[in-house]
């Protein structure tokens, strides 16, 4: 169990530098953190002990695997953590451009 | 970047190349399928333009031509999920190829087709993605 | 195991502190690469050879091109100031933190031992894998016939990020 709680406290710095940072970068860092541990998370509960890899050989008879439906889930989600993360970088370059700093305190004036 | 890079680099980008396509033809019977092959090929198209620099490509033409490469594969993987709707039972996704041996390269149906589309869509959407990067780079700092 | 997964999660934690208090960005960009590929060996030691490849070129994919951002722009970072707001912030943050905590021991006690799982949505997947869809891996079996549609959506999914990478970063002709 103490696995799960690290996993958590893993997922709660993730969320301290979500709220307290400034720098958009820092935050850009933080959201990635966060996914990195639920990715964890869900694979560990999925495992067995003494459970072998998902790849069946076809001469042995039924052995234990480890439960593949986490690990495709997790798959998929990995990518699209790859799509979020560039995509807030594109942002974070376009208002760099515009306002000069990172600070998002700064960027709360809409001007037309 | 120095000549040693500039004269490595093709090599290792050949490499790392057919290493991906291997990946993604094997997916059914080894760990890996289409989206670690495409990204694969991807990364090593990224070598290549972070070896010689932008100043040697045609930017606008490289992503022209890598953003059609994943609209026509996302095309062909749904284009190939309706074609199940004329086979065997008529549903959606259906895998309708005959599956042969499990452990052979030509079986398991329709999924080494799937894996093949996807890996060539997930190579060409994260290329676009650096490509607009570079792009921009180099079009605000002139 | 247990033990050893708890060891590169410590590491994975101090490196995460370390990323958000770093004064250069370009230490907290490297820092979030240990939390990445300690992700790596931890798919590794739980048998998902899979995920362990996808992990370790995305990971690298994205610190290129953080790495790329950061450096086109500024590398220093803002001081930080203490005023009163910063730190009622920060202690109601712990407070929800405190919170969730709670919540979340609550939540695990339903939960199996590690190592101890029971296979209740996968039983059909793992024992019909092979006679139903024919390929030996049992992870594509799953991503590419049983789960189709969310395979379908992750690709929908990633081609929307490229269209609208390139809408963000586009800049207007000049005539």
């Amino acid at each position: 169990m103490t696995v799960y709680i690290l996993c958590f406290v893993l997922f709660l710095v993730g969320l301290y530098g979500l709220i307290t940072r400034r720098n958009l970068i820092k935050i850009a860092i933080s959201l990635s953190i966060m996914e990195f541990s639920i990715f964890l998370m869900l694979v560990l509960i999925g495992y067995i002990d003494n459970g072998l890899m998902p790849i069946v050989d076809p001469g042995l008879s039924a052995q234990v695997y480890v439960d593949p439906l986490p690990q495709a889930m997790v798959l998929t989600a990995i990518v699209i953590g790859l799509a979020t993360t560039a995509m807030l970088m594109a942002i974070a370059i376009r208002l760099y451009r515009k306002y000069k700093t990172f600070d998002i305190r700064e960027m709360k004036n809409l001007r037309g | 970047m120095s000549t040693i890079v500039k004269r490595v680099t093709p090599l290792l980008a050949g490499l790392i190349l057919l290493y991906g396509i291997y990946i993604i033809l094997h997916g059914h019977l080894t760990p890996g399928g289409g989206f670690a092959g495409g990204a694969i090929i991807a990364g090593a198209f990224i070598l290549l333009i972070l070896a010689f620099g932008s100043s040697a490509l045609n930017l606008k033409k490289e992503v022209a031509g890598s953003s059609n490469t994943e609209s026509i594969a996302l095309l062909m993987v749904v284009v190939l999920a309706l074609m199940a709707l004329l086979f065997g039972t008529k549903v959606f996704f259906f895998n309708y190829l005959p599956k042969g041996e499990p452990g052979e390269l030509l079986s398991a149906g329709v999924i080494p087709l799937y894996n093949i589309f996807i890996g060539i869509e997930v190579a060409g959407a994260i290329l676009t993605i650096f490509l607009a990067l570079v792009i921009f780079k180099e079009e605000s700092s002139k | 195991m247990e033990l050893t997964i708890s060891i590169i999660l410590g590491f994975m934690i101090i490196g995460a502190i370390y990323a958000l208090h770093a004064k250069d960005l370009l230490s907290a960009v490297m820092a979030m690469g240990i939390v990445g590929y300690g992700l790596v060996i931890c798919f590794l030691l739980l048998k998902a050879p899979d995920l362990a490849i996808v992990q370790i070129v995305v990971e690298t994919i994205t610190l290129v091109i953080m790495v790329a951002v950061v450096l086109d722009s500024t590398r220093e970072e803002l001081a930080i100031t203490l005023d009163r707001r910063a730190i009622l912030q920060m202690i109601a943050g712990f407070i929800v933190f405190a919170g969730l905590f709670y919540f979340f021991i609550l939540a695990i006690e339903h939960l199996d031992p590690l190592g101890a799982h029971t296979l209740r949505m996968s039983e059909t997947y793992v024992n019909g894998a092979v006679e139903l869809t024919g390929s030996v891996n049992l992870v594509t079996g799953v991503l590419f016939d049983f789960r189709a549609y969310d395979t379908l959506g992750e690709a929908v999914i990633l081609y929307t990020a490229a269209l609208g990478v390139l809408t963000l970063l586009r800049i207007k002709g000049k005539k």
